[in-house]
């Protein structure tokens, strides 16, 4: 009797699971004799979308849908138009291989993404052996292009250390530097690490490092305290917005006045829901992207994203934005054509991506060999409630 | 009664291998989407850890919240003995030995925490494990590992302090985990190893073993009072549990070229948890089919984009009122002894 219970339960799993399956297969299989025919360009977008990430993806996500909706409007690359797909990956590198291999379903032949680094690694792989052209608006790890078919918009975790370095150096920020960073973050390790190394470089010295983990990422003072102890000039912060928040508040609160100076995870430091932004005056950050830059292109973007989302862009919208761009100044650079494989394209941007060079909105830059970007550091400091591009 | 359990069993391998052997049919077809290829190692892994907790949480009546630490220390043992060895051993026998390896390390692990934990009545193993979980993330989070000409070099510090010299390699960077693992993991070695998972966990609960860690679980006191050594039977079928859960680290570190402790959290723990319960306590056909529907489902389901999260919640309400709503019990047994009579008058 129990038997012939799980007998039927089975048996109706096993319909539900076929049905599943036997739909999704039908569908893919429709849609992958549709995409031969076409006369569109693919392009594939992997990032966060919900999570706690999500802010991540979600402003990659628009910055490219409107950088995708301007080039239709203007006529396509090499004259077809352009369908772009983002899809969700919640910040895991698991789910980041299932969206990779949804789109690559859907008839990908380009891939703007991953978001976030630890996606992007693994997504990297998958990319390399399909021979998938890559680019990554905002992985900093530096094997997220590992392969010869991947490239960089943003700067890596190294190379963002190290201009941050070099620009408290020239600058003459400070001398005493302290650091709070997230020993759980490769993000903020890997800044740490090369900032520490090229310290010496430009005769800075580093009092104290202090850091803190993910599960730890709320109570600030002790390392604070330790950094006002250690006479710290100017406290470093390789590390994201929500929590410099937290550690602005409590500096304040233990009257600890001090240069605060961040890298580009500190954009939407503003934006926090309740936060004084009165205490952030004065925080400096090295970032690509400042929304009331005076140029035209960055003026015209600002007000477009306005007008499509309400809201004001940050400098993951721009990445975002920029790395459409690339893709089709590379296309066009190259002549490329949508009846082409996805592996051809590829071989055809590798070569093309090297010779072009961008005036994007963060900044004019070029590739080299090995995907990584060339171009200006910048930096902004908050100013009224704003950020300032210096 | 024999005879009705070796029928159960057979039920669960024929669904096992039919499954596998659809797959094989649709992949060589070329009737597969990419996506739902790229799900098939995660699947066997998500089902091998769920039936693996079920030994402990179904038969032993204990309750481990940190079966995703275990699954930690599969992954980060075997992929750094895979990494080590890349260049000096051929692919086959280093994943073989790789799935050894994260086995043996993980259930040493398992017995260590076992050996103070299962001594103890009540709720003592869950916040044991649920801390062991944590402390292994967070080990892991700082390891840093690399080899170079003189041989191997540790830090828990950060990964410039190794000074690694000539020919130098970083295998385990911190936080960024183990990169460039060699994907080693297929379809057809998972389907292997959760058959060999199925056929070890079932065999066990079927045995003399097997009834003596039922007996702990029914009534503790009764089991003593015959003889029973409860902390032995206890800690053989977690130290079992913790190795299979270690496998299915293996698995989960040969599939994806980035591996961080990222996953590893409670959350996954807990996810693990769902499918036992969500399966059936004590079921280990339960336990895979949970795995395998709650894994691919939202994944499955990503065309509906924002509405997806939303499903999956319905659907484990749905599953939840299904398997143990008392309505819904009557209902399924009014529908099977209809089917039962049927049967007969055929």
């Amino acid at each position: 009797m129990k038997n012939k219970k799980r007998l039927l339960s089975a048996a109706l799993v096993a319909v539900m699971l076929v049905a599943v399956v036997a739909g999704c297969g039908k569908k893919d299989s429709g849609d992958s004799s549709s995409s031969e025919g076409s006369e569109t360009f693919k392009i594939g977008g992997i990032g966060p979308l919900t999570g706690p990430a999500a802010v991540y993806g979600i402003a990659v996500q628009n910055g490219a849908d409107l950088a995708v909706k301007e080039i239709n409007e203007a006529g396509g690359i090499n004259g077809k138009q352009v369908e772009f797909k983002m899809e969700d990956d919640t910040h895991d590198a698991e789910k980041a291989v299932n969206a990779y291999n949804t789109l690559k379903d859907w008839g990908m032949q380009m891939l703007m993404g991953t978001v976030t680094s630890d996606p992007c690694i693994a997504v990297e792989a998958e990319a390399e052996a399909d021979n998938m052209f890559l680019i990554t608006p905002s992985g900093t790890a530096v094997d997220c292009i590992k392969g010869g078919n991947a490239f960089r918009l943003c700067f890596s975790d190294p190379t963002q250390g190290i201009k941050a370095a070099e620009y408290i150096g020239e600058h003459g920020v400070g001398k005493k530097i302290g650091v709070i960073y997230d020993s759980s973050s490769s993000y903020s390790k890997g800044i740490y690490e090369n900032f520490a190394k090229e310290a010496d470089n430009h005769d800075l010295e580093v009092v104290a490092a202090e850091a803190f983990t993910a599960d730890s990422n709320k109570d600030f003072t002790v390392q604070l305290k330790k950094i006002k102890d250690a006479g710290a000039d100017v406290v470093f912060l390789p590390i994201y917005y929500d929590e410099t928040a937290l550690i602005l508040k409590q500096a304040k609160d233990m009257e600890f006045d001090t240069t605060f100076f961040g890298c580009d995870g500190l954009d939407g430091l503003l934006s926090v829901e309740g936060f004084d932004t009165s205490l952030a005056e004065g925080v400096m950050l090295l970032t690509p992207f400042a929304a009331n830059a005076e140029d035209e292109l960055t003026k015209k973007f600002v007000a477009d994203f306005d007008a499509a989302y309400s809201q004001t862009p940050i400098q993951f919208a721009a990445d975002g934005y920029d790395a459409i761009y690339a893709i089709k100044a590379a296309a066009e650079e190259g002549g490329i054509t949508p009846d082409m494989s996805a592996s051809d394209i590829c071989d055809a941007l590798v070569t093309s991506m090297t010779k072009i060079e961008l005036k994007g909105l963060t900044g004019t830059i070029s590739w080299a060999d090995d995907g990584e970007p060339d171009k200006e550091p910048k930096a902004a400091i908050i100013e009224g409630g704003e950020y300032v591009m210096k | 009664m024999k005879k009705k359990i070796f029928k159960n069993n057979m039920i669960t391998y024929a669904l096992i291998i039919a499954f596998y052997i659809v797959m094989q049919v649709m992949i060589t077809t070329g009737s597969i989407s990419s996506l739902l290829q790229g799900l098939l190692v995660p699947l066997c892994m998500y089902a091998i850890a769920a039936v693996s907790l079920n030994l402990v949480v179904g038969f032993s009546g204990e309750l481990s919240l940190g079966h995703a630490g275990f699954m930690c220390i599969g992954a980060y043992a075997s992929a750094i003995f895979s990494r080590v060895t890349e260049d000096s051993l051929p692919d086959l026998p280093r994943f073989l030995i790789a799935i050894l390896i994260g086995a043996l390390v993980a259930g040493v692990f398992g017995f260590l925490i076992g050996i103070p934990v299962l001594r103890l009545r009540g709720d003592y193993l869950a916040i044991v494990t649920l801390a062991f979980g944590e402390i292994i993330k967070n080990l892991f989070n700082v390891l840093s590992l690399g080899k170079d000409n003189e041989g191997l070099h540790v830090s828990f510090n950060d990964a410039a302090v190794m000074e690694l010299g000539e020919g130098g390699e970083k295998i385990v960077d911190g936080a960024l985990g183990i990169t460039g693992t060699p994907r080693d993991s297929s379809f057809t070695i998972g389907i292997i190893l959760l058959l060999l998972t199925v056929f070890i966990v079932v065999n066990l609960v079927n045995s003399r073993t097997g009834r003596a860690i039922t007996a702990i679980r029914d009534n503790r006191i009764a089991a003593e009072s015959i003889g029973l050594n409860v902390t032995k039977y206890k800690l053989m079928a977690f130290t079992i549990s913790t190795t299979l859960a270690g496998v299915a680290g293996v698995l989960y570190a040969h599939n994806l070229s980035s591996l961080t402790v990222k996953l590893f959290n409670y959350n996954t723990s807990i996810l693990i948890l769902v499918f036992v319960v969500l399966g059936g306590i004590g079921n280990v056909r339960g336990s895979i089919i949970a795995a395998i529907v709650l894994t691919a489902l939202p994944e499955l389901l990503r065309g509906m984009a924002n509405y997806r999260m939303l499903i999956y919640a319905l659907l484990l309400i749905v599953m939840m009122l299904f398997n143990w709503a008392p309505a819904a019990i009557h209902f399924r047994e009014r529908i099977k002894s209809k089917f039962s009579k049927k049967q007969e008058v055929v």
